[in-house]
């Protein structure tokens, strides 16, 4: 018996060795043949497996645009499903090359916990859901309410800091996991539920027995901008990663999308030409295929695309675009110039 | 005086016996209301019973969705949504594996029950059946690995449900046990090294709970490697609960050393045997007769304690029923998931538990009183 143990256990000391530190992230990948991306272990629209094992979301589509930026293949990547505390150590040793697990930008993450932030995929921010029959029309008029709140996220933190400015007082009813404070909601032991706007707008949408029963409040009481992150030091592999991100959504300025861009490759519009390739330098400077864009696009989708097929109305999560419009339709999904 | 020519002896017919001695009426009377406090308790355990087993059965069986319903169908209704449980059943018993090549974690637990329940029979308790347990891990490790023998190759961060629990169960169980083993002896051991090294391991690793002996093999090991070097994730899993059951399974089996009366050991060290030859040959068989009970314990707790992997991101059993649920479509239809995945927790473990008792009978007939 111990023989056969010995010899698995052998089988199964897979040290890799990849490259030393210093090596440019770019060459890493590439020498290895895929990305190594870091998502979330399962939320809704954003990063969850499907029931064939495939991974499928928001921040998933964006592991697969780097992919198809680097080798023109959205399968040439493999998902690290991470925790919430496993996440930054994942990306500060290297674990992974990118992290796109719903991430929100601030401060310190920035600085002290060693990210870069690609430009923001998902402008998201905390709000509060309650039952119509208690005919609460504004946060405001929430002091004394029971709060069904997760525990050990900023949710927590940003509910205090609110009630507390506004010299109202709450219940909190505290709980780890994201379904069973959601069951505690439907089940009547709180009076609100809160966390991010799309996750309540999924809840309502998808968990609530009866959806039309339940009202979400128009106070926004933070700011949740989620964005893909790579780690200090590498600078060309986090301009790939925000040049990546920004095609998505001047490909939707443009209006191409992955059924039309053939038609756009050979447009006069010097703009697009660049954008697309026809004229070349801007894949270059990136070092990447020059027509980097027009595969992320045609393989991927433009930004628009990408929200419709995960979380948009079509979705069981019925999310409107909102914030995430583009900046000409009154949102703030806005790109940087390519030229 | 009547007479009578009937020679047969004439008797009473057989009575009954009163009906509250005997029947169902007298077992009530003395299980149930024999005094007025186990009555009380009785009628209130019913009255609770009674109240909450109709409205489960009703959400379990009556109003429940039958295997084909859609989502939307079970959203309407208010009973169980097995269609969940069919639609998730492959993505919770194999997790992420490659959906065409599933059979290959299928043929792994059938392999892993195989040899469970071989070894169950004590007939096969035999030195040759060691070769049969080698074959078998060989035979998981290229199903699941594949690689060879036309299998395309699946990396074990894809693993995933039922398998992953009970290749990080079964492996580290029978890792931890000799293990463990060295370590009962060592703590007992005359030498001060040997045991000061046991003792110091052994209350290092119970004094700490084993999620952060998880988060620490998971997350602080990486950052102490040189940049881009790493060591498989499911490794150090699985090397963190060795460590830690060996630490459990440790002091079980010390209490089983010290049950055996101090002439076993004299009477061993008279027939002039050498310090292994007497631990194997006369304590340790005794002891980890006597041990069973507390090491089934164990293995019944490390069983259920592998779900822990979920914080750092592997799909155990547990994990891979919770990612179900983050599917946009199948959402909040976690009463179901977890139900699902209890009743197969509770046959591995019920199995267990009924296994050791047996066992304990067969191993320690010379002890019963």
């Amino acid at each position: 018996m111990k023989s056969g143990i010995l010899a698995a256990a052998a089988a199964a000391v897979v040290v890799t060795a990849t490259a030393g530190a210093g090596a440019a992230t770019l060459d890493t990948v590439k020498q290895r043949g895929f990305v190594q991306c870091g998502v979330n272990a399962g939320l809704p629209g954003f990063g969850n497996p499907d029931s064939a094992g495939n991974w499928t979301g928001l921040d998933v589509d964006y592991c697969r645009a780097v992919a198809v930026a680097i080798f023109n293949d959205p399968n040439k990547v493999k998902f690290t499903p991470l925790s919430a505390q496993q996440r930054f150590p994942a990306i500060q040793s290297g674990e992974v090359d990118l992290l796109s697990r719903n991430t929100t930008v601030t401060l310190t993450r920035d600085t002290s916990v060693g990210l870069n932030f690609a430009p923001v995929t998902y402008y998201d921010g905390q709000g509060f859901m309650v039952n119509k029959k208690l005919g609460v029309k504004s946060a405001k008029e929430l002091n004394g309410a029971t709060v069904c709140v997760q525990s050990g996220t900023t949710t927590e933190l940003n509910l205090a800091d609110y009630f507390r400015a506004n010299n109202m007082s709450y219940n909190p009813v505290v709980i780890e996991s994201n379904d069973e404070v959601n069951a505690a909601y439907f089940a009547g032991r709180c009076d609100v539920l809160t966390t991010d706007v799309s996750g309540l707008a999924g809840t309502r949408a998808g968990v609530a027995p009866v959806p039309d029963d339940h009202v979400i409040l128009p106070e926004v009481i933070s700011k949740e901008p989620l964005a893909p992150a790579v780690r200090h030091g590498d600078d060309q592999w986090f301009d790939i990663v925000k040049w990546t991100v920004n095609a998505t959504i001047q490909a939707e300025e443009f209006g191409i999308t992955s059924k039309n861009a053939d038609e756009f490759v050979n447009s006069k519009n010097p703009d697009i030409q660049r954008f697309l390739g026809t004229s070349p330098g801007l894949g270059k400077a990136l070092g990447l295929d020059e027509k980097y864009a027009l595969n992320v696009i045609k393989k991927v989708g433009n930004y628009g695309e990408i929200f419709d097929r995960n979380v948009g109305p079509g979705t069981p999560l019925k999310l409107e675009r909102g914030l995430n419009a583009l900046w000409t339709k009154g949102g703030l999904q806005y790109s940087a110039p390519f030229r | 005086m009547a007479t009578t020519d009937n020679a047969q002896p004439v008797g009473l017919p057989d009575e009954r016996p009163p009906a509250n001695t005997v029947g169902p009426v007298a077992w009530l009377r003395n299980n149930l209301f024999n005094t007025w406090y186990n009555a009380i308790l009785t009628v209130l355990v019913l009255a609770l019973l009674g109240s909450a087993i109709p409205p489960f059965l009703d959400w379990l069986l009556i109003k429940a969705h039958g295997l084909d319903a859609t989502s939307q169908e079970c959203r309407q209704g208010g009973g169980a949504c097995w269609g969940f449980v069919n639609e998730k059943l492959r993505f919770i018993m194999f997790g992420t594996f490659p959906y065409d090549e599933q059979w290959r974690p299928f043929a792994t637990i059938a392999i892993f029950i195989a040899l469970l329940l071989a070894s169950c029979d004590r007939r096969f308790w035999k030195p040759w059946f060691g070769l049969v347990w080698a074959a078998g891990l060989a035979a998981v490790a290229i199903l699941m690995w594949g690689g060879v023998l036309g299998l395309t190759y699946v990396e074990n961060t894809l693993w995933g449900g039922l398998p992953l629990t009970i290749i990080l169960s079964v492996i580290g169980l029978a890792v931890a046990f000799p293990a463990a083993i060295l370590l009962a002896l060592g703590r007992r051991s005359n030498m001060p090294a040997v045991k000061v090294l046991c003792v110091t391991y052994i209350e290092l690793i119970r004094g700490v709970p084993l999620i952060s002996l998880l988060f620490m093999a998971s997350v602080m090991f990486p950052l102490f490697l040189p940049n881009g070097v790493s060591v498989d994730k499911l490794l150090r899993a699985q090397v963190a609960f060795i460590m830690f059951a060996a630490a459990y399974m440790a002091e079980a089996i010390r209490g089983g050393l010290q049950a055996i009366p101090k002439g076993q050991y004299e009477a061993a060290d008279g027939l002039g045997l050498g310090y292994w030859q007497k631990m194997r040959k006369i304590i340790l068989p005794q002891a980890l007769a006597v041990a069973i009970p507390p090491l089934v314990n164990t293995f019944i707790s490390f069983f259920k304690d592998t779900s822990l992997v979920i914080i750092i991101g592997l799909y155990d059993l547990l994990g891979t029923a919770k990612a179900a649920l983050s599917d946009p479509a199948w959402r909040g239809f976690y009463r179901e998931a977890y139900l699902f995945i209890g009743v197969i927790y509770w046959i591995f473990c019920y199995s267990m538990s009924k296994y050791s008792q047996k066992l304990e009978r067969d191993l320690n007939r010379s002890h019963r009183r």
